[in-house]
């Protein structure tokens, strides 16, 4: 008897390679998962009936192009999309010889944080069905929170792996910028997408990591990457810590929170690390709207390729212009079409040096910033998320309200940084996320640091409803 | 800076999106908040700061020019509204509100 909710990819591996489970029973376990708990939860859109290999299941964000599976990027206008080619982190879990169980729900684009941008309906939290599991990849978290993949890759624009990971009580790794290839993947904000590993411990996302990352002849952004260190270690002697004053005092966070966050910081020291205070006097108070400038903008150039001719849908019309203006109307939702809007118009002729240009040297302040705390200490520690996970529809109509959740993810990703979210307590009986933030190409610290904390705080990772 | 429905009108415009009524007046209101709140990056004065545009300090990234194969044509036309032999097919260009964009 496989226990999907507490089977972790590590474990899942040893039992194929003793030989005591085989790949299609390990599949069949899965799938029965996905059975009883995908009509309640939503997380998969698309599900894979089984490919040629027979090692560890694993699910994909809908915005990872897979060759011969539909990829919809939890939009209409990509409702029938069936890509003809593989992105290349499918490719590398191919070639790792994982098998593909299904592909996940997203916000719109990625387009969110809470999947309820989806076109095809909001992804719901397994600790508690009327809440969100955040977003944008709410249904790769919400799946392997509820036992239905052992592990999944998410994508992460402005916090869209590390926030569901706190939401859901995951591991979620936003790799370093250029760590991880971009090629096959539904692109948003090109400077800032990053894909990563959603995971149920560090180790496992140590794991994928090595498995995703590394140079890629197809996307230039690319870099040679350290070689993954699994964590084995259990104390954090000889790391220095810093805790970010504005990270962890920004207005929004809730007390329980805090206070999750509070005693993770306590046995830091307790495992031997040295503790201290920085500043980022700038990061956080205009990383939000620098975020808002630069990703829409970037979004606005790269949606411009749904044009109804290529690929995707078409609305019909006696006139060209027409088929493009109303296939764009039809095929995209309110938060894909308001991030068009309001980065066509902080592009346009007038504004750009006010909006964008302006943005882009907020981008140098911020990236300074973590510069500086970075001579200083080894790791940044704060909440990943202000909250802990809201209901479904109470951000519903205020955009601003639901970018503002976003607010502690975003300033790190600005400046290219990688960041592990690790649950680390409760509050409200739902999961609170640790975010470790790392200097660029520091993974490996990161999961050193993950792990100690999370064998250290004994987090139970089953939602209490599901145990 | 309040945005108008002029400016939502014309950046729809440059965009190729087709709003609704609904959509333009919702857009108008939105818009205008969410810019306020943006705006904020106009309080810093950053006229000696450099922009950034990618997060990496990485240049000319090259690799060697050997041609290889392709995408066949059959892929490429796989998923299109519609293929005319080996070229996509679209409505006529002419005649309408062309933009200047």
């Amino acid at each position: 008897m496989i226990d999907t909710l507490r089977l972790t990819a590590e474990e899942a591996r040893a039992l194929l390679e003793r030989g005591d489970v085989s790949g299609a029973e390990l599949r069949a376990a899965y799938r029965e998962a996905i059975d009883a708990r995908n009509e309640e939860l939503n997380c998969f859109l698309t599900l894979v009936d089984g490919d040629d290999n027979n090692g560890v299941p694993i699910a994909l964000k809908d915005v990872i192009s897979t060759k011969g599976v539909r990829t919809t990027a939890g939009s209409k206008i990509l409702e029938g999309y069936v890509p003809v080619f593989d992105s290349t982190v499918a490719d590398r879990c191919k070639a790792a010889g994982l098998q593909l169980l299904g592909k996940t729900n997203t916000d719109e684009f990625a387009m969110g944080s809470s999947t309820e941008n989806s076109a095809y309906g909001p992804s719901h939290n397994p600790w508690d069905p009327t809440r969100v599991p955040g977003g944008s990849g709410g249904g790769s978290a919400a799946a392997v929170s509820a036992g239905l993949a052992p592990w999944a890759l998410g994508s992460d624009t402005g916090g869209s792996i590390k926030q569901p990971s706190a939401l859901c009580g995951n591991v979620g790794l936003r790799p370093t910028y250029g760590t991880v290839s971009r090629y096959g993947i539904v692109a948003f904000a090109s400077s800032l997408d990053q894909v990563g590993p959603v995971t149920k411990t560090v180790r496992d996302n140590a794991l994928l990591y090595g498995i995703i990352s590394g140079r890629d002849d197809c996307d230039s952004t690319t870099v040679d990457v350290p070689p993954v260190e699994l964590p084995v270690a259990e104390d954090l002697k000889g790391l220095r810590v810093g805790v970010p004053k504005e990270l962890n005092e920004a207005e929004g966070i809730s007390a329980g929170v805090a206070e999750a966050v509070r005693r993770a910081i306590d046995l830091c020291s307790e495992l031997g690390a040295e503790v201290g205070e920085c500043e980022l006097p700038r990061s956080v108070e205009y990383g939000l709207p620098c975020y808002y400038l630069i990703a829409p903008a970037e979004a606005s150039s790269n949606l411009a390729r749904y044009d109804g001719v290529r690929y995707g849908l078409r609305v019909p019309a006696d006139n060209y212009y027409e088929m493009v203006a109303r296939t764009r109307d039809a095929g995209f939702g309110d938060e894909p079409k308001r991030r068009i809007m309001l980065g066509t118009y902080a592009l346009s002729a007038g504004y750009y040096d006010a909006y964008y240009g302006q943005a882009q040297k907020v981008r140098t302040v911020i990236a300074r910033e973590f510069a500086a705390a970075f001579e200083r200490f080894d790791v940044l520690v704060s909440p990943t998320s202000p909250t802990v996970a809201f209901k479904i529809g109470e951000k519903a109509e205020s955009p601003l309200a639901m970018y503002l959740t976003d607010v502690l993810t975003i300033p790190p990703n600005m400046a290219g940084l990688p960041g592990l979210s690790i649950p680390c307590g409760l509050s409200e009986g739902l999961p609170v996320g640790l975010q470790l933030i790392g200097a660029q190409f520091a993974e490996n610290t990161l999961f050193r640091t993950g792990h100690a904390l999370e064998r250290a705080i004994g987090f139970d990772i089953v939602p209490e409803r599901l145990r | 800076m309040a945005i108008t429905r002029e400016d939502v009108l014309h950046v729809a415009a440059l965009a190729r999106l087709e709003l609704s009524e609904d959509e333009i007046v919702r857009l108008t209101g939105q818009l205008n908040d969410i810019l306020a709140a943006v705006g904020k990056v106009s309080e810093l004065d950053l006229s000696d700061v450099p922009p950034t545009s990618h997060p990496l300090s990485v240049v000319n990234v090259f690799r060697p020019d050997v041609a290889r194969p392709s995408l066949p044509l059959d892929d490429a036309f796989a998923n299109a509204p519609e293929r005319d032999g080996d070229l996509f097919r679209v409505p006529p260009t002419g005649a309408a509100e062309e933009s200047s964009a």
